[in-house]
Formats: C-alpha cells, sequence, structure tokens
C-alpha cells in the first residue's frame, strides 16, 4: 500500500474515520498524565523556582509551532509537485492549529519571561523569529481565505509556506545562530549532557507525545472538515451549471 | 494531622511565583479548548452542510431525470 492512495479523498476519509478516536484518546490521555506528573509531581528548579511547571506547556508549543509550519512544508511540495488536493487541504488545515501553538508559546514565553528576564518582551532572536513566524502563520490563512479559486489560493499559499521555511527553521536554531539573545538554549537535546535533568524530562517527554498527537488529531479532523467542504463547493457548482 | 500534611504536599505551593504559572496554564488552556471547539463546531457544520447538499442534488436530479 503506497502513501499516495490517501490522495484520494475518498480513501482518505475511510482511512482516517476511525483512526480520529483512537488517537484523540490517546492525545488526552498523554496530555492530561504530563500536564498534571510535571503541575502536581515535580519539585521546582532551584533557580526558576515553580515557574519551571511552565516548560510542560511552553517547549512542547514552541515544538508544534515550528513543526507544523514544517508538515506544511511537506504538504505544499506535495502539492506543487503532484498536484494532490488532500495535500493542500491538509495544509490549509494545519494553518491555524500552528498559529495557536504559536499563540502559547509566546504567550508562555512572555509570562515566564517576565519573572525570569524581568519583561515580557525583548527583541531577542528566538523570540523575534518567532513573532515572524506568528505573522507567517496569520499571511497564510488570510492569503487562503482571500483567494476565491481554491487552486490558486492552494498555488499561492505553497509559495508562502516555502518561504516562511526559512522563519521555521530560524526560530529553532536562533540560538545557535546568535548568542546575545535572552533564551536559553534547548531544553531537550540528542546529547543527555544537554537536557533538562530527568525529572522534568521525563514528564516533559509525555506532555510533547500529548501536544503531537492533538496536532495529529487536529489535523486529521480540519483535512476532513476541508475535504467536505470542497465537495460541497464541487456540489453547489455542478447545481448551477445544470 | 499526617493526613493534612499529605494533602499539602499533594497540591503544589507554587509560592510567589503562582500568579505566573496559574496565568500561564489557564491562557493555554483558554487556546487550545478554543482550537478543539472550533475544530469540533466546524467539522459537525460541514457534515450537516454536505448532507443537506447531497440531499438536495439527488431530488434535483430525480425531478430532471
Amino acid at each position: 500500500m503506497s502513501i499516495w492512495e490517501f490522495a484520494n479523498p475518498k480513501r482518505f476519509m475511510d482511512a482516517t474515520g476511525p483512526l480520529i478516536p483512537v488517537l484523540g484518546i490517546l492525545a488526552g490521555l498523554s496530555l492530561a498524565v504530563g500536564l498534571v506528573w510535571g503541575f502536581f509531581f515535580t519539585p521546582d528548579d532551584f533557580r526558576q523556582g515553580s515557574t519551571v511547571k511552565i516548560i510542560y506547556l511552553h517547549v512542547p508549543s514552541a515544538l508544534m509551532a515550528i513543526n507544523a509550519w514544517l508538515m506544511m512544508l511537506v504538504a505544499s511540495l506535495v502539492w506543487l509537485i503532484r498536484r494532490h488536493h488532500v495535500s493542500a487541504l491538509a495544509a490549509k488545515a494545519a494553518a491555524p492549529i500552528g498559529v495557536t501553538m504559536t499563540l502559547i508559546a509566546l504567550a508562555t514565553g512572555a509570562i515566564w519571561g517576565k519573572p525570569m528576564w524581568g519583561t515580557y518582551w525583548a527583541w531577542d532572536p528566538r523570540l523575534t523569529s518567532f513573532l515572524v513566524l506568528f505573522l507567517f502563520y496569520l499571511g497564510y490563512m488570510a492569503l487562503w481565505a482571500a483567494i476565491e479559486d481554491a487552486d490558486t489560493a492552494a498555488d499561492l499559499t505553497s509559495v508562502l509556506c516555502l518561504v516562511g521555511s526559512v522563519f521555521a527553521v530560524l526560530s529553532r536554531y536562533a540560538v545557535l545562530f546568535w548568542n546575545q539573545g535572552l533564551h536559553q538554549g534547548a531544553s531537550l537535546s540528542l546529547d543527555a549532557e544537554e537536557n533538562v535533568a530527568d525529572v522534568f524530562y521525563f514528564p516533559l517527554l509525555v506532555s510533547i507525545a500529548g501536544f503531537v498527537l492533538l496536532f495529529v488529531v487536529l489535523v486529521l479532523v480540519r483535512t476532513r472538515t476541508e475535504i467536505r467542504n470542497r465537495r460541497i463547493l464541487a456540489l453547489i457548482s455542478r447545481e448551477r451549471a445544470a | 494531622m499526617i493526613g493534612a500534611q499529605k494533602q499539602e504536599q499533594f497540591v503544589p505551593d507554587l509560592g510567589k511565583y503562582a500568579f505566573d504559572v496559574l496565568a500561564a496554564y489557564g491562557v493555554s488552556a483558554v487556546f487550545l479548548l478554543a482550537l478543539v471547539g472550533h475544530s469540533a463546531w466546524r467539522s459537525a457544520r460541514m457534515k450537516r452542510r454536505l448532507s443537506e447538499t447531497e440531499a438536495r442534488a439527488t431530488k434535483n436530479r430525480g425531478q430532471r431525470d
């Protein structure tokens, strides 16, 4: 079975329908376990005090904000190269989820920044690139809404997505490119030495799994909604033509 | 007494950062619930609209035939 079979809207609907409740339950469980574990059963950090509990929201949402855009990039490339409508609709469906994740990352970062840095906002490389990513999300959604012809909208938003990918990558690596910012380095790394302490690390991993699963479920639900919307528009235009 | 102490330990003492931590969780909960709620509401609305449109299209086709 090839992945391209899911490019057929009917196959996509048939395959994803039964998956959604299962993934939804797994997402809810992972989020509940990760956040309850992190909030109630982890100690305060010796420097940051209880604000360290914000990590269980801030890091997963920031991770998803970047990865949602990268998923949109892959889907946009599939649209541009192979012209599969489901991939264009999946990219469109992911944008509101990505923008919400970016908003959560910005809001929790600002709230965390006030007691730790003494300010809600600084024009730090990572914060600024995240703000630009947020604006790209808004622009992407506005472009989809502004163009009536769906294929033209998919073409133009795909190009915008390619351009915005620079900022998605920059958001991830800004701390490494420029060292003058307030923001710390990555909390998670393949190098165990650089990771946060185990007592924070494991609930953080569960919370991240919850955010990833939530993203997948919501992308599936919203892509199915977009496919239905496309079908409605096709039926209406057929009715008018008859 | 021991039970009371255990209960106190269960609810974490957030100290002077209580407002910041609770605000972060509150804001995130509002955004996440809004996102999930909007996705579910739009999905249900589109399902209903599609079945109405399909029913109308079938009826119109029947009348033409």
